[in-house]
């Protein structure tokens, strides 16, 4: 039986290289795909503390882990339309040229 | 004579395989500098988070993680690539100027991520499932019951996303 540490750890990097991508990368899609990253490490533990807990009868885990999987797939579809629509107007998905806001 | 360590068990080696790969394609995401490169290590990262469902003996979430994930996430992803010619391969560089001080700190966080697993006695082993189609049926009850009212949100929410992606995506001209 592989032990809980495993599955947190795998969670823990995705979480950590997800959290590089957001902070680092130019380009917006490549930060919504970091973005997906961090989902799916947070979807690793809560299935994993499912699995590993006292009750796994108890399907909480798995139920926040679909919620979790559906609100993923409607960011992306409304992120991914803001890029779009960003892109059609300044013709750029760049966030450093970006800054219409900046004083 | 020393006692050696017990030999791995055919499931920690699945799992070491299944966690080496999600790892390294993680890796290639934020690191790929062709953005395109970076969608498919994304699709490789989610079929290993699959994998890792089917390992914790959670089924559906593998299904789903495939359907909704690599089946309408990757290919958002991928025509959002195509459609806003992002791929300005070796033009720039695809990072920012704090990437530095960025790194510094992921690697500080999954330092302190992996202190704080590793210091904790967690269960080695878990209770067993069954893993059967009983328990999808029983996750289904969940929703209809104990869950109506986020199962129920989330439903207005996908309409809502759906109708305002729409929206923003739309050629006004």
């Amino acid at each position: 039986m592989v032990p809980l540490t495993g599955y947190l750890l795998v969670g823990a990097f995705l979480f950590s290289a997800g959290l590089y991508g957001a902070l680092a990368r130019k380009n917006a899609i490549a930060v919504l795909m970091s973005i997906e990253l961090m989902l799916n490490a947070a979807n690793i533990n809560l299935v994993a503390f499912w699995r590993y807990g006292d009750t796994p009868a108890d399907l909480t885990g798995q139920v926040f882990a679909v919620l979790i999987i559906a609100l993923a797939a409607a960011e992306a579809a409304v992120g991914l339309a803001l890029i779009i629509s960003v892109y059609r107007e300044r013709k750029t998905v760049d966030l450093d040229e970006l800054d219409l806001l900046a004083g | 004579m020393p006692e050696l360590p017990p030999l791995p068990t055919i499931s920690q080696l699945v799992f070491t395989g299944f966690a080496l790969f999600t790892c390294a394609s993680a890796l290639g995401v934020v690191l790929a500098r062709n953005l395109f490169h970076g969608a498919l290590a994304l699709v490789a990262t989610l079929f290993g988070v699959a994998g890792l469902y089917v390992m914790l003996e959670a089924e559906f979430l593998a299904v789903s993680q495939v359907l909704v994930y690599v089946g309408a996430i990757a290919t958002l992803i991928t025509f959002a690539i195509m459609l806003t010619r992002s791929m300005m391969y070796g033009k720039t560089s695809p990072l920012n100027r704090q990437w530095g001080k960025t790194g510094l700190f992921a690697v500080m966080i999954f330092l302190a991520l992996y202190g704080f697993v590793g210091s904790i006695p967690w269960a080695d082993s878990a209770p067993a499932v069954l893993a059967d189609e009983s328990m999808i049926a029983a996750l289904g009850v969940e929703f209809v019951t104990n869950y109506v009212v986020a199962f129920e949100v989330m439903g207005l929410l996908l309409l809502v996303a759906l109708v305002g992606a729409v929206m923003l995506a739309r050629d006004n001209n």
